[in-house]
Order: structure tokens, then sequence, then C-alpha cells
């Protein structure tokens, strides 16, 4: 029985996303979970795996191509199977497209297809073998420039060609490699010295000390992404913030205790506490677990927490899904393993899909507060300070207290102060108390 | 060193083998009472006699049909052919028997043979006489394919395919004749299937052989004006064909022009583009380009032949197009 695989939504405001590149061809075989395609969302670039074992009978759509979500991408047969109602894509035509809309089963039999036989608009084979550009077309470089780019982890797209049409060349990718050494060579960052002894920076104000060039650096894509998602988040939706802060002495000697219990790799961190305490909280309320669309507010069912993973080049938000219903060492554990895949480039769809609400935690950097931007469509999203010795007025004495504040920013266009504050507080009932976090 | 034509060069090979070893004959139209169409063998017949320089009938699979069973029978023929052109009225001969036979037959029998063939447009003799079908030949595994484009060169090769023990087609330029160079004296043996750097540059690699060598160096003098400097591979040998040098050159300036006489369809350069993809890959920083003749049958006017024809400037222009 065929299996259709559609483009999968990944994040409650996704309609759509390119799909980049086709990992497995016309007629390979598939295993379930495997890797078919490629796909770039607003987000990220991103794994789609395989729904079914079998044959990839047939490619509905062409590399390059904008795809909107739940539209059938690919059909995955049993050996040797006839598929004979082949589903509509309906996607808009385009120079891209239209090859891959010629796929009809009557022009070509899929045994010719499994023969590796590619007969169809030229666009669609370059796009396969060469990288793409931002703007979906083909990225020309010489094999050597390519080379050299790869081996110094330099972005193509951010290299301007002087070649015969525009094609990057080694004279190119040198030129670009002498504006951006810090891009290439993390370790020679002119603001630390490369002689191991000085692990100290230069003293400032030294006499005849050489002051460092201006870097260019090229702006990489998930960068510009995150630019382009935090103006728009911070122009157009009215963030409010409410802080508190927490008493986590409890909380961190329980941390303490259960860690004692536990190997070293799965050792929980206390964001894997606070994800638990917001996704119970967030069970209460629903309108903080929200989305604004064009026309209504959608509380969502499912409580997922995006947790924000700072990686090389940039943040990504992993999504625990139905924290709320799942016990801190599975939380703990899947978002290790999905940080780890987010650092290594090899994030799935699954992992950054769904989100509900987010949370940033930047604890481990000595921080007393800080405030964060709504990740749209979210309504708010809690910034989390480090846990601090603070002096603190108990029974009118000045006592050592474990204080930890958090910050919540919230849509104003979906709730107000007062229910944020009152998520704030009930939000204490958990961290404070945390054994409630395991009842 | 001596600095003699190539036409001189070709002649001390072939009189110092012939001196040497008395298997070694030759045969072909004209070559002894005239003395070669071209003058390679003037003195020969006087010198060596009837037996060992034979005049033959106007009749090219009879030429290398006969030198094919001298061959056979322990001789060392070297065959002319007045032209190469008229080699495929002896082309069953060399390519289906020639080529064949010692592999065919499980090794029972070696074929010393060496046809040696004037080839090459420019001398206004009409499309059929101006061929450069080097290609064609070196097409066929077991025929060993020569063409020189120095006189130091065409003697150190013609000596050493006169002492191989394989069928070899040896390719001489008709307008490099003239040519004049240092050619050692005495015993000098260049090996088959050796390319060589003909002159070192680190800017592109230019690939030629033969009368294209002529060109090129021409060009890279030119090019070296500009301060481009092109380093010049002469392929010698287009079967074996050794593209060690190649590579090598390649990989230090990442672009490549193959300069080559014959069409560019089907053709040397069309062959080292394809083993510069296939060999060095990530290294290519531009596309291959191929000078070559223009595809038509080569007209007799001289001023349209000599457009047809690749030039120094067509060298030029494709080595600025890969820079």
């Amino acid at each position: 029985m065929a299996e259709i695989v559609a483009m999968p939504k990944l994040g409650f405001d996704m309609a759509e996303g390119t799909l980049v590149r086709w990992v497995i061809v016309e007629g390979g075989e598939v295993t379930k979970g495997a890797v078919l395609a490629e796909i770039e969302t607003d987000k990220a670039t991103v794994e789609v795996e395989s729904s079914a074992g079998g044959i990839l009978y047939r490619q509905l759509v062409a590399e390059g191509t904008i795809v909107p979500v739940g539209t059938p991408i690919a059909v995955i047969a049993a050996p040797g199977e006839e598929v004979k109602d082949m589903p509509e894509t309906g996607v808009e035509p385009g120079s891209v497209t239209a090859a891959a809309e010629k796929k009809t089963p009557d022009e070509k039999t899929p045994a010719a297809e499994s023969a590796g036989q590619k007969a169809e608009a030229p666009e669609v084979s370059t796009a396969q073998h060469g990288q793409v550009t931002p703007d979906g077309g083909v990225l020309r470089a010489s094999p050597l420039a390519r080379r050299i780019a790869q081996e110094n982890n330099l972005n193509l797209n951010q290299v301007t060609g002087t070649g015969p049409a525009g094609r990057i060349t080694r004279r190119d990718v040198e030129i670009a490699l002498q504006r951006a050494p810090a891009a290439v060579t993390p370790a020679a960052a002119p603001l630390r010295p490369a002689t191991a002894a000085a692990t100290l920076p230069a003293p400032s104000g030294m006499p005849g000390a050489p002051i460092p060039a201006d870097e260019h650096q090229p702006i990489e894509k998930l960068r510009s992404i995150i630019g382009r998602r935090m103006v728009e988040s911070k122009q157009q939706v009215p963030h409010f913030y409410v802080t508190s802060a927490y008493d986590v002495a409890p909380l961190m000697e329980m941390r303490k205790q259960i860690n004692l219990q536990l190997p070293e790799e799965s050792k929980l961190s206390v964001n894997d506490f606070i994800i638990k305490a917001a996704a119970l909280t967030l069970r209460q309320f629903p309108n903080i677990n929200a989305s604004l669309t064009d026309k209504e507010i959608v509380r969502h069912g499912h409580v997922n927490i995006g947790v924000a993973v700072a990686l090389d080049s940039g943040l990504m938000t992993v999504v625990c899904k139905d924290a709320d219903q799942k016990p801190l060492r599975l939380i703990g554990q899947e978002v290790r393993e999905m940080a780890a895949r987010a650092r290594a480039g090899k994030v799935r769809p699954d992992d950054i899909e769904g989100s509900t609400f987010s949370i940033s935690n930047l604890g481990m950097f000595d921080v007393e507060h800080f405030i964060a931007i709504i990740n749209p469509p979210e309504a708010a999203i809690l910034a989390v300070g480090s846990a601090q010795n603070v002096p603190v007025v108990i029974d009118g004495e000045v006592k050592v207290g474990m204080r930890m504040k958090a910050t919540l920013s919230a849509d104003h266009r979906i709730t107000d102060g007062a229910e944020a504050a009152r998520f704030m507080q009930a939000l204490a009932g958990f961290i404070e108390n945390p054994l409630r976090l395991m009842l | 060193m001596a600095r003699i034509t190539m036409r001189e060069a070709i002649s001390q090979a072939l009189w110092e083998e012939m001196e040497r070893d008395p298997k070694v004959f030759i045969m072909g139209e004209e070559v002894g009472l005239w003395g070669g169409t071209y003058a390679v063998t003037k003195g020969f017949y006087d010198h060596f006699g009837a037996d060992r320089v034979r005049d033959t009938p106007i009749a090219e699979a009879a030429i290398i049909g006969g030198a094919i069973g001298a061959a056979l029978t322990g001789l060392r023929p070297v065959a002319e052919l007045m032209t190469i052109n008229f080699a495929f009225s002896a082309f069953d001969h060399i390519v289906n028997q020639a080529a064949k036979m010692h592999m065919m037959f499980g090794g029972q029998m070696v074929l010393p043979l060496v046809i040696r063939a004037v080839g090459g447009g420019g001398r206004q003799l009409g499309a059929t006489h101006s061929q450069t079908p080097d290609a064609i030949f070196a097409h066929f595994p077991g025929l060993k394919v020569v063409a020189p484009g120095t006189p130091a060169d065409a003697k150190g090769l013609l000596k050493a395919a006169i002492r191989s023990q394989d069928p070899i087609l040896f390719i001489e330029h008709a307008t490099l004749y003239q040519t004049r160079g240092e050619v050692p004296e005495g015993d000098y043996i260049v090996p088959i299937g050796k390319s060589t750097v003909a002159r070192p540059g680190k800017d592109v690699t230019i690939v030629t052989y033969s009368k294209m060598l002529e060109i090129s160096l021409k060009a890279a003098e030119t090019l070296a004006k500009e301060g481009i400097e092109a380093e010049i591979v002469d392929l010698r040998s287009l079967r074996p064909l050794d593209m060690d040098p190649v590579i090598e050159s390649f990989k230090k300036t990442n672009r490549a022009v193959v300069v080559e006489e014959g069409w560019k369809s089907f053709g040397v350069g069309s062959e080292i583009a394809a083993r510069i993809y296939e060999e060095a890959f990530d290294y290519v920083d531009a596309p291959v380009k191929r000078v070559a003749q223009t595809e038509v049958p080569l007209p007799y006017n001289h001023i349209l032949e000599q457009m047809m024809l690749p030039k120094v400037e067509d060298v030029i222009s494709a080595v600025k197009e890969v820079l």
C-alpha cells in the first residue's frame, strides 16, 4: 500500500517550506525514519524523515520548490508496486516546479527512474548537485573555490563571484578569507592574544599597543533569520514584562539529591526543573499557552516548551513536547539530545516544531536577570537568570537566601499584566515546592 | 649540440638506426630514388641500397600490409605514408590488423612496425590532404601514436619507436620540417609515452603537442609580456597518454587550455579535459578551454585556410578566458 509523505508543519506559524534537497533518489530504497529530503523553513534547515519503508516511488516536487504545509511531496511504495492514483501537489508552477510536474506516471516508468535517468529541465539537476543561494538560484562556484571555502568554513553565499558568468573562483574566495579572517579561525580573534602565557587580556592603555582593525563579518543565514524574526517580534508584538524572584534553595537541594542517583551523562539541569514547572503552570493558564493568528487566539491543547539553545552561529529553539506530561528525567534526556543535534547542525523537524511557549535560560552565565523577546506567534517567553546567594529579609532579619529571578515577556494583545503576574505567582508554587514537580 | 632542422633530425634518427640494425628498412612512395617527398631519405638509397630503401606503388594498403608482413617475419620496417590522409586507404591494416595482432593471438608474434605519416594543414593542399586526424588513431588500443613538436624529440622518439616491439604511428607535421632546434648527437632516445613540461609557468596550463607546441610557445611569450606565465605541457605521445605532468601542472595553476590542430569534437582536447575533470576535479577553478580547428573541411584558399587553423591569438584569448 503506497504511503504519501507530506510537507511537515514545523511550528504553528509555518505555512510553507522550501524543499532544498532530495536525499533519496527516485527508485531508492527507504527505511522508516530514513532521511528523505532537506527542508528549509524560516527557522532552520531540517531533515524530513520517511513515515514508511519501501521504495521512494516518486518525488512529487522538485528541489528548490516552495511547498505549502501538508502538500504531498513523495510517494513511498512497496518494491515492485505500481501506484495508480498519484496525489496532486497543486504547487504553484514555476520554472523548477514545471519540471517536476512533467513527471507523470505515463511519461516515465519506475524502472527508467530507478536507473537514475533524469531527463528533466537542467535546473533540476544543477540544483541537485550545486549549492542553492538564499534566493533559490544555483550558486556558481568552481570546484576549487568550493573546496577552499569548505576547508576554511566559509559560506559561499557571502562571496561575490567575479569569474565567468559570475562564478566564484579561487581568487574570490581568497579575497573573502582575507576580509573575514575571524570567521575562519576564531582563535585568531584580535582581542585574544595568541601566546599561551597571556591568559589575561592585554592591559589597556599600553602605549604603542597595536589596535586591531575593523572586522567585516558576513551575515550567516541563521543570523539573518534571527534578526528578521526578532525585529518583527519587537516591532509588532506589544511586549510587557513581569519579574519575580524565586526561592530556589529547596530546588537546588533536591537537584543535588537526585543527581547523586544519576550517572554523569544524565544529570538534571536547573532548566529541566524550570521546564517542568513552567509546563505545569501553563496547564493552569491556557491563555498564556496560546498563539495569535489574524482573527483569533488559539489556546493550545498541548504544552510544548521551546528551549533556546545557544549555537556558535546563533540561536535555535528545540521543543520539549507535552512537557507537563513527562517525568523530569525524560525532559532532561530529550532536551540534552535535541540540543546536541542542534549544535551539530543535525536538527530534525520534530526537534524544532510546535512550541507553544519558550524558555531562555542564561543562569549558567552568572546573570542576575534579563528580558527575552517573544518568539512569535507564542504569547510569552520566560527569561531565567542565575540562582544566587543574596541577602533576604526573613522575619525582619537579613539572612542569606538562594534566589533566582525570572522575567516573563508577554504579548499584550493576548494577555494582561494581572494574568501574567498570576502566572508568575503560580510558577512559584512549583519552583519553590519542587516536590510538586514529582507528583 | 648541433642546431638542425626537424627534417635533419628525423633523417639522422633513421640513418643511425639503419646503420645500427640491418633489420631496419624503409618502404614508401618516392622514398628511394627521389629521396622522399619531404627529402627526409635523401641519400639513403645510394648508401643503403634498393633492398633497404624500397620504392612502392601508390597503394597505401599495400605499403602497410607489406610492412606488417615484414614485421611479422622479424624485420623492422619503417613505412612512410606521404600524408596521413592516405592512411585512411590503409585504415584496416593499421587499426584492425597491426593494432590487434599481438594481443589477439596470445602474444605469439610481435609487430615492430613504424608508420611515419606526414600530417597537418596550412599548405594549401585542399581539404582531403590537410587533415590532422591524430585523435582517430589514438582511439585504438594496441597502436601507439607519437607526434613530436621539436627536432630533438623527433629524433629521440623516432629512435625509440624503431627499437620498440609495438606498431607505432609516428606523425610528422609537414610545416615543422624547417623548424630548427638543438638536437643531441648520437644515440639520443626519448621514451615513448612521457609528456614533458616545455615551458614552466604558474598561471595557466597549456596542454598541446606537435605543431601547436610552436603556436602555444609564441602565445606564452606574448602572455608573459602581460605578466601571465603559462606552463606548457607537450604530450609528445597521444597513446600511451601521460597525464602526470598535466595533472601536476593543473593542480598548481587550476586552469587549463588544450591546443590541438585537429577538430574539437571528440578530439585530444576533449580527452585531456575529461581526464582533468576526473583526476583533479577539486582543483578546477575554471572550465577547461579547447582551442582547435574550425569544424569545416579545411579550405584551399590561403586566407580562409589560415582563418580555420588555430592561431597564436586564439590561444591568447582562450587563456584570458580561463583566467
